[in-house]
This record gives C-alpha cells, structure tokens and sequence, in this order.
C-alpha cells in the first residue's frame, strides 16, 4: 500500500503542476504589460474598454435569457415525461444529448441557411431575429446540462403526489408546474443556470457566425490585436466560470440527497 | 455528460414508473377520459418542436443538402469531392488532435481520478480536484487558448523558463503552440479534468467488498484489477472517451484563436466556408457538415454497440 500511495502522490503532484502552471504563467503574463515592474495595468485598460462593457453586457443578457428558455422547454417536458409519458423516456433523452453529438458549427450552420433572409421563417432578416435565434442556438448547446440537472431534481421529489395533491386543490397545469413543481426543483434548476451561464458567456462560434456582438468574438479580436490584455482577459473568464462553479457546489449543500419517492 | 451517466436514471425508469394508465385512474377525475390523449402529447408539444425546429431539421437540411447538388437533384458529388487533399489534411488533423487528445485526456484523467479516490491521499485533496475539474472542464474556447499562449508561446513562461534555466529552447527542438502538439496540448486541459468529473463516481462505485470478496478467493492484486475493477468501469471509461472525442472534432473557438487559420482542421476550413464560401460550392460545405456528423455519429453508435456487448457482463 506504501508504494500506491507514492505513486498517487506523484500522479496527483504531476496534474497538479500541469494545471497549475498555464494559470500561474497567465496571471505572470498579464502583469507584464509596464516595462520592469508587475503592474495591473492590462486588467485597467481591459475592464475601462466601452467594447469589454457593451459585449460582456451582451452575453450577459443573453445567457439570461437563454435560461429562461432553456427552463421554459425544459421543466414541463422533464416533469410531464415522469409523470406520464415514461416510455418516451429514452427518447427524449436521446434529443438532449444530441447536442453533444452535433458540432454546435454545424447547428448553427443549418440556422443560417434554414432561417436566412429568403426563407419562411426569415430570423436573420431582422436584428431581433437573429438576437432570438442566438439564444435559440444557446438553449440548445445547454439542453444536455438543464435537462439532466432537472430531471436529477425531480428524482428526489415524488412528482405524481404533489400533482394529485395540486390538483385536489383545484389548480391548473400553470399553477402545479409554476407553483408546486418549479420551487421544489429551484436548486437543480439554478445549478443547470449557472452552468449555462458558464458556458454562453465566452461562446465564439455560434455569436461569430451570427454576427453579434457578444463577449467571445470580442475576446477573440482582442487576441489577434493585442498582446497582454488577452492573459488578462483569460484571468477574468477562468474567475467567472470558477465563481459559477462555486455557486453550483454551494447550491449542490442545499440540495435533496436522496428519493424520498415510495419507489 | 455522455450516456454513460444515465444509467442510474435509466434503472429508475424501470423500477419508477407506474403504468401511465394506472397513473391515470388514480389522478382525480379533473379530466374526462377523451382528454387525456390530447393533453399527454401536448405535455412535450413544446418540447418536440423546439427540438424539431432547432436541432433536428437544421441537421437534416444539412445532411440533405450534402446529397444534392445546386438544381436540388441527388448526387454523391458533393461527398466525392471531399476526396480533394485539402479537405482530407483538414480531417484528418481534426481526427488526429481529437483522438489524441481524447486518449491522453483519458488515461490522465483517469489516473488522477484513481489516485484521489483509492490512493490514500487527504480527503481534502479529492475534493478541491473535483472541484478544480469542475472550473478547468468548462473552462475553454478562447481564454483557454490565451493561457496557454502566454505558457508556451515564444515568450511564454514556461518556455521563457525553460530556456533560462535548462538551456532547452522548446522551439528549437520543433516545438509549436501553433502546430498539432501544441493544439493537442490545449485541449487536454479540458479533457483531463471533464474525464475526472465523469470518472470518478464510476470508480466510487467499485464496493470494498468486491475487492475483499476477490482477496478471499485468492486473487492477486493484478487479478482483481483485470476482472473486477476494467469491467465494471469500462463502459463509463470508454463512453467518455468518445464524449471527449466529439467535444474535441467540434471544437472551434480555441484552435480558432490559438493558431489564426494556420492549422487547417475541419471546423476551421468549414467556419471559413460559412463566413466566405471559400470552397465556392454550397453544397459542398454541406457535405463538410456532413462529414462531422457522420464522424461523431459512428463514434457514438460504436459506443453504443460495445456498451450493449459490456452490459451483458454486468447483469
């Protein structure tokens, strides 16, 4: 057992410095920028420039509302599909992941000869439409997380209960889902949030190819035009992403551990 | 998260699910009995169409489109004309930095995986990997690229060090940021980490008892690892080898901002042949499209058949 421990100690040792070393030479990096002396002048310019301000705001609201689409789609269809329609489980869990499958250039490549300008259902011909079909495109990358983050919450609730209770009171499908269902699955619903925020806001392929003004075409043409505001750059998102991940294992503490279903 | 990590889900159905016509004699009498087979489908209604919308007949006219030529008759010239040399380099760098940086992402992440949980190090070293892992798999795309530019590109850190303090000039040895190592390199750095991710619990679920139990019965360490333990965490091993494989072929956004368009792999020339048409052929970019569908696709259906042969086993 001596020897396994060494070797664990030395496997850990060496992933640790692999992942280790690219963050310390990037905050290295991005302190470079005044001649003889670190300095945080990098992340001064960066986070003074209007084009950071108005693209990551961008993002931002994107990513908001692509949550709110991605929960829209996602929570009726989880709670339905356990409620009443199991056996079209595996399909349904076939289409989410399909996302994983399907290169998202290649999504976003059939937008834009589906819903081109010429077509009957023109997005692209207008600004709003091609903002919608930017967080279209969004709710798809993160339907593989919402999905599995809901429906790992409805597990730990018995679904058909509370609906027969709901409806015992005489509340509508509206009411049960916004009032009953959606509150008990709150943290799994937040938890898949976050990570689709993590994941929209530096998007490149999909804002690039629709030509928006969101925070990864800008990060990219920060990177081809400029030297050390890019390390200082990728400090920022790996904070970002870091602080969406620590809100989710916050959440995680708050969580239902197990069923507490009869089955 | 790749199919692998449903299968807890997929025994709840199994076990979890009442009849849906029992579930619905039960369900107060609120809807006549002709409802419910409106109201059931309507349920996903929403669902279905965003998916058919949105993901499914985009695909589809894509995959159609590379089956046509420009007056809409079927031809296999567009899929022909893939043979061209340009096109073949360009998949078969993607497939090279995909599957090399999905088997180095692999063995790594497992290894670290192995080491945290069964290795006897501090608890509080599991769980800051867990949680490390958690930020660095998500952590990719553009910023990725500027890390590592500022680690190992000519007046990087590390190669600033390297050449300082050892003497050695990577970039004399042939080393490249901007080449298939270096590309590869980049992406292990999400890989690693979402291998771990996925691994892990895989690896939590090998019970004590089973190593005991093979102890028992004379097993050598070696013999237990080669029959217990590789069974039981194959599958999940190797549907994340194909998970990191996919996430790897369709990744645009680091090599895009690593390498400019200096590295020709496919998502690059086909982000070059949505922008500007610079193939000047439609259909022709359909069929690159195509082409990385149908990659991931058999990639995943081969996960799929070994999956269903490995199951077998586990019964």
């Amino acid at each position: 057992m001596k020897t396994g421990r060494f070797w664990a100690w030395v496997t850990f040792i060496l992933g640790a410095a692999y992942f280790f070393i690219p963050l310390i030479a990037t905050v290295e990096f991005s302190m470079r920028m005044r001649r003889g002396a670190y300095s945080f002048d990098a992340y001064a310019i960066v986070l003074g420039d209007p084009r950071f301000q108005a693209t990551f705001g961008y993002s931002v609201v994107a990513a908001v509302f692509t949550i709110i689409l991605g929960v829209l789609i996602v929570v009726p269809t989880a709670y339905w599909i356990r409620l009443r329609l199991p056996h079209l489980r595996p399909i349904v869990e076939f289409i989410t992941l399909l996302p994983l499958v399907i290169p998202a250039i290649v999504i976003v490549f059939g937008y834009i000869r589906m819903y081109g300008s010429n077509s009957p259902l023109p997005f692209l011909a207008s600004n709003t439409g091609t903002n919608a079909l930017l967080v279209i495109g969004y709710a798809t990358l993160a339907l593989p997380y919402m999905y599995r983050a809901v429906d790992t919450g409805l597990r730990t609730i018995d679904v058909k209960t509370l609906t027969e209770a709901a409806q015992i009171l005489g509340a509508g499908w509206t009411t049960i889902i916004g009032k009953v269902i959606l509150p008990n699955v709150l943290i799994a619903v937040l938890s898949g949030a976050f990570l689709t925020f993590a994941i929209v806001l530096g998007e490149f392929t999909m804002a690039s190819l629709l030509n928006r003004p969101a925070f990864g075409p800008y990060l990219q043409n920060i990177g081809a035009n400029r030297a050390y505001e890019p390390a200082a750059l990728a400090i920022i998102a790996f904070v970002i992403t870091w602080g969406c991940m620590s809100v989710i294992q916050v959440l995680s503490r708050f969580a239902p551990k197990s069923s507490n279903r009869p089955n | 998260m790749p199919p692998g990590l449903f299968h807890d889900g997929r025994l709840m159905t199994d076990i979890g699910v009442s009849d849906p016509a029992i579930a619905g004699n039960s369900a107060p009498p609120v809807k006549a009995g002709s409802m419910r087979l409106p109201t059931h489908w309507l349920g996903i209604a929403p669902f279905v169409i965003f998916s058919l919308m949105f993901l499914i007949l985009p695909t589809a006219y894509l995959i159609l489109g590379a089956f046509q030529n420009e007056a809409g008759e079927f031809t296999l010239e567009n899929l022909a004309a893939l043979s061209q040399p340009s096109i073949v380099a360009a998949y078969w760098i993607s497939i090279k930095v995909s599957l090399a940086s999905s088997l180095i992402g692999a063995f790594a992440g497992l290894a670290i995986a192995i080491a945290i949980v069964r290795g006897g190090l501090p608890n509080w070293i599991r769980s800051a990997t867990l949680t490390f892992s958690g930020v660095a798999s998500n952590f990719a795309g553009v910023p990725l690229a500027f890390a590592f530019l500022a680690t190992l590109g000519r007046l990087g850190l590390a190669t600033v060090l390297l050449n300082t303090v050892f003497g050695i000039n990577i970039y004399a040895y042939g080393f490249n940021i901007l080449s298939f190592w270096g590309l590869t390199l980049t992406y292990v750095y999400f890989q690693i980490p979402l291998m771990v991710v996925i691994i892990v619990p895989a690896i939590d679920g090998l019970k004590k008892e089973w190593g005991e139990a093979a102890a028992t019965l004379g097993a050598t360490q070696a013999q237990y690892w080669r029959m217990v333990v590789i069974p039981v965490i194959w599958p999940s091993f190797l549907g994340t080898v194909i998970l990191l494989f996919a996430n790897a072929f369709g990744a645009i956004a680091t090599a895009y901002a690593l390498t400019g368009s200096s590295l020709n792999i496919v998502p690059i020339l086909l982000y070059a042949q949505i922008r500007g048409d610079v193939l000047h052929n439609a259909h022709l970019g359909y069929a690159i499209a195509f082409g990385m569908i149908f990659i991931t696709g058999l990639a995943n259906i081969f996960y799929i058949w070994f999956r269903t042969r490995s199951e077998r086993w586990l019964k």
